[in-house]
């Protein structure tokens, strides 16, 4: 009878959800998250949503608010037309990285789908986020929904004040200059206070109130005493070379006026905001891949979820976590998804059962436990520095990476090593580079802003392996700048 | 535990992202018109209640970013898949510009496209395309009192129908006098009946129990009545929307379509033609709301005839061309004085009718019809085998000759020609591009 009474339910039987279940399977998940793996999360909120609302957060970073600009119009058309014509399936999930931690689901998933993004997206997603160094460091989870709330309003003020019209050149403008728009070594400021926004709005709301239609005519309304000084002293206190354009730019430029000064401020702090994921794709994907399946299959075998459903999550995880070789049309890079997992599971292999290979290239993970092992690897490291200190010859091997070599003067592109004894280390290394945004982001920097005198703006690449820039972008990056900047613009090109 | 919740958000406005939309298309706004009017050549009406997918190049629309030139300097990366190469293998390089992703790089700047594809509803498609067309001349506007009124929000009454109620400010209202004529709450009432209910619960009441119990019992009937007075809403409080009806001013204008549908016109061109007329009408439906259309359709004899008729019937007999003018005629002298309205008229047809009875469209038209109509658009049906040996403006069947010589007195008379179903849209733009046909 005490066996019966104790034989676990099923936490749902056929594939309609519904919230009962929904709840029921998320309490099941977190048991497993929490006391199982041991994650620490951030309190999650997840919301329902349909087709087009996933289509609407795909096309703006997805960010549940956001301010409104054609480009996220272009995304929006193109992810519809793609989404439409079947090219290309909706993620069946988005996730932010906020506090509380919230993630969507889509209305069409099925029950299974829903558990496994559950899985996925709130906790291994949400744990990854809350513990990862870049992410604590850099970004503020708590901060960053009221900050997105303030910019949209700011930004949709500015466009009935100023017009939409001049507000898009300035988001254009620092658009092109997102990815020079991060600080990459030093700290960024946090996200402004709420009552330093607070302080904001109210500024632009009393240059509202005392607009008055007289003085419109008068050269150059200045903009408020105290803030000016503040931004001259910020001036003068910026050491150059600086590699942050859009701060610089913000702070120095002598044609913005304080609204768009803000705006390429807003830009700046989403830009900021959105580089440790760019330098975590393939641990925060493995990670949350790798907690899916763990959760997933210890519901399994707890008895909570069936085969049929064992089966359709077996089924999504291996199209997930799919790798087509090099010269598979469907090739596109190395999936973050399948790598990220692979190199996890490795780990946790090399932990349990580990090879006399292992033992030699991992002596410090035998015996380890691999929960400790995995924790830590997820707060402490990136793409690069991961793949560099876990990526193993099994998972080479597995992958049957190679590694090439090319120099653009060069008519043949040469293999420089493979994934055999003497290669490893080499392969190794290679991939990890491919991880390193140095390496693959043009590094560019502001030399001099000549403020007194022509205003004459320098900026320089610092070219790397004869790297240059590619020439007819740069251009119209540099109109952009110009258009910033308001005096003349030059770029040069020197070997590090 | 965590605390958690779930938001079901499906009910939430849709349609999010239209601002970035509307802000995208006005963007690109003369190169999905490029894009419109190229798609259109190879389009069937009977698709233009459809979406339509169009291209358009990225200059517009694009978001450059800085990045490497992959064809300069050294690189190294790792490509999964090996099956056959060695440390050391050389492998030629594609030559430039061909072949899929040179590795990593080049499949991560992939905002090398240079075209950009979507698709534009059939409401974004219809405005793009008739954006800049109208009708010519629509000049005679305050001649007639158009007797048509639309109604308008006109404030606030105290008398009027259940349905107009407005309920925000009657409930303001009562609110007002609720609290003006200080009617008891029902929850005070609450709380006092609530503290009667405790006192009597107690079996031995003291004193000042009783007392209270007393003081509450009085308390509650003077609320009784105060709210038999004061009610929560009263007759005074309630407001309706007003509508006044306003008169709209319109500028009147009628469209005479005049179809061939005689023998001589082949399935083919009766489609061509129905195909215009559908064309005509969206366009007359959709930007001139007020415009009245006639439709007429003539063999040896014509008749006015419905839209669905027009459109949709069949029927089949001899031609003589004049008579669909004589029966236009005869409905504009009845129901729309010259004086009074802007008059247009399209004609389709293929250029044959019964002998002499060119000569008699002729003067029909230039007695008659030219005078009082603001513009007049004669569109020839041909096959394809006609249009080589018509291909001089001079040469063309019967009916196409005898306008052609004296077409020229009139400066809103235009004639051209259809022969296959891709002339339609050009042709279309042609005749009614803004500004081509200033008044005479």
């Amino acid at each position: 009878m005490t066996l019966i009474a104790e034989k676990p339910s099923l936490l749902f039987s056929d594939s309609e959800w519904d919230f009962e279940k929904l709840k029921s399977a998320y309490d099941a998940i977190e048991d497993i998250a929490l006391s199982d793996l041991g994650l620490d999360v951030y309190p999650n909120q997840i919301e329902i949503i349909a087709t087009e609302q996933m289509l609407d957060a795909y096309s703006s970073h997805g960010m549940p608010l956001m301010y409104k600009h054609w480009s996220f119009g272009k995304h929006f058309a193109r992810d519809q037309m793609m989404y439409q014509k079947g090219f290309q399936g909706l993620a069946y999930e988005i996730v932010i990285n906020s506090s509380p931690c919230i993630a969507y689901l889509m209305e069409e998933n099925t029950m299974t789908m829903q558990a496994l993004v559950m899985a996925h997206a709130s906790f291994g997603h949400n744990h990854f986020f809350k513990n990862n160094y870049l992410f604590r460091q850099w970004t503020d989870a708590e901060g960053i929904l009221t900050y997105l709330d303030f910019a949209k309003k700011y930004i949709s003020k500015c466009e009935d004040e100023y017009g939409a019209e001049d507000v898009e050149q300035i988001l254009d403008a620092a658009h092109a200059l997102m990815d020079q728009g991060v600080f990459r070594y030093q700290r960024p400021p946090r996200l402004s206070e709420a009552d330093m926004l607070a302080k904001i709005a109210a500024r632009a709301e009393h240059e509202r109130e005392s607009f008055n239609d007289i003085w419109r005519t008068l050269p150059n309304t200045h903009e408020p005493d105290e803030d000016a000084e503040e931004r001259q002293e910020a001036v003068r206190n910026i050491k150059l070379p600086e590699e942050n354009l859009l701060y610089f730019i913000e702070k120095a430029s002598p044609i913005l006026k304080p609204w768009q000064r803000e705006i390429v401020r807003i830009v700046r702090n989403i830009s900021q905001y959105f580089y440790p994921q760019k330098q975590t794709k393939v641990m925060n994907e493995g990670c949350a891949t790798f907690v899916h399946h763990y959760i997933m299959n210890e519901l399994y075998s707890r008895g909570r979820i069936n085969e049929g459903a064992m089966m359709e999550f077996m089924h999504s995880h291996s199209s997930v976590v799919f790798q087509p070789d090099f010269d598979d049309p469907r090739y596109s890079g190395i999936n973050p998804y399948a790598l990220g997992f692979a190199m996890m599971e490795d780990i946790r292999r090399m932990c349990e059962a580990p090879t006399p290979e292992d033992r030699e290239w991992f002596p410090q993970l035998n015996g380890a436990d691999w929960r400790e092992v995995l924790k830590d690897a997820w707060a402490n490291y990136r793409d690069e520095s991961f793949i560099l200190q876990y990526l193993s010859p099994k998972i080479m091997r597995d992958f049957a990476l190679f590694a090439l070599a090319d120099d653009a003067e060069d008519s043949h592109v040469e293999i420089s090593s493979i994934h055999d004894e003497r290669g490893f280390r080499n392969v190794r290394e290679t991939l990890a580079s491919m991880y390193d945004l140095g390496a693959h982001e043009p590094n560019i920097q502001v030399m001099s802003a000549n403020l007194e005198g022509d205003r004459l703006l320098t900026l320089r690449h610092t070219v790397h392996d004869g790297r240059k820039l590619d020439r007819k972008t740069m251009e119209d990056v540099l109109w952009h700048v110009h258009r910033l900047w308001g005096h003349e613009v030059k770029l040069e090109e020197k070997a590090a | 535990m965590n605390s958690f919740h779930f938001i079901d958000r499906r009910k939430n406005p849709k349609g999010k992202s239209l601002g970035n939309r509307q802000r995208f298309l006005k963007r690109a706004k003369s190169q999905i018109k490029d894009a419109v009017n190229k798609s259109l050549r190879d389009r069937s009406l009977k698709d233009l209640d459809k979406g339509e997918k169009i291209t358009i190049p990225t200059k517009s629309t694009k978001e450059p970013r800085f990045r490497l030139d992959p064809e300069t300097g050294e690189r190294q990366w790792v490509n999964p898949g090996n099956k056959q190469f060695s440390e050391g293998d050389r492998l030629k390089k594609p030559p430039k510009g061909g072949g899929r992703g040179r590795g990593k790089d080049a499949s991560d700047s992939g905002d090398a496209e240079d075209s950009f594809q979507f698709t534009l509803t059939q409401d974004e498609f219809l405005d793009i395309f008739f954006e800049d067309l109208e009708l010519p001349n629509l000049v005679k506007r305050s001649l007639k009192e158009i007797k048509s009124t639309a109604y308008k929000r006109a404030g606030i009454t105290v008398a009027g129908s259940p349905t107009n109620l407005n309920l925000v400010r009657t409930m303001r209202n009562a609110h007002g006098r609720r609290l003006a004529l200080g009617r008891p709450s029902t929850k005070e009432m609450n709380a006092l009946k609530e503290r009667l209910f405790e006192l009597e619960r107690n079996y031995s009441p003291s004193e000042e129990e009783i007392a209270e119990k007393k003081a509450i019992l009085i308390r509650l009937e003077e609320m009784e009545a105060r709210r038999r007075w004061a009610p929560y809403i009263d007759p005074l409080d309630v407001r309706y929307n007003a509508f006044e009806p306003s008169p709209v001013k319109t500028t009147a204008a009628v469209m005479f379509c005049l179809m061939d549908v005689s023998g001589s016109m082949g399935e083919r061109e009766k489609d061509l033609a129905k195909r215009f007329y559908m064309l005509l009408y969206l366009f007359l439906k959709r930007r001139y709301e007020q415009v009245e259309v006639v439709f007429i359709r003539h063999t040896h004899h014509a008749e006015e005839v419905d839209e669905e008729t027009f459109f949709y019937s069949r029927q089949s007999g001899g031609t003589v061309v004049s008579t669909a003018l004589e029966k236009m005629l005869e409905v504009q002298k009845d129901r729309f004085p010259a004086g009074e309205w802007n008059i247009y008229v399209a004609q389709a047809s293929d250029g044959y009718t019964q002998g002499g009875d060119a000569k008699r469209c002729v003067e029909l038209l230039s007695d008659d019809v030219m005078p009082i109509v603001q513009y007049y658009a004669y569109i020839e049906i041909l096959d394809e085998r006609e249009l080589e040996v018509f291909s001089d403006a001079d040469t063309g069947a019967e009916l196409w000759r005898a306008y052609r010589s004296f077409a020229p007195q009139f400066r809103h008379f235009a004639q051209t020609r259809i022969a296959r179903p891709q002339d339609i849209f050009p042709v279309f733009r042609e005749l009614f591009a803004k500004g081509s046909k200033e008044a005479a």
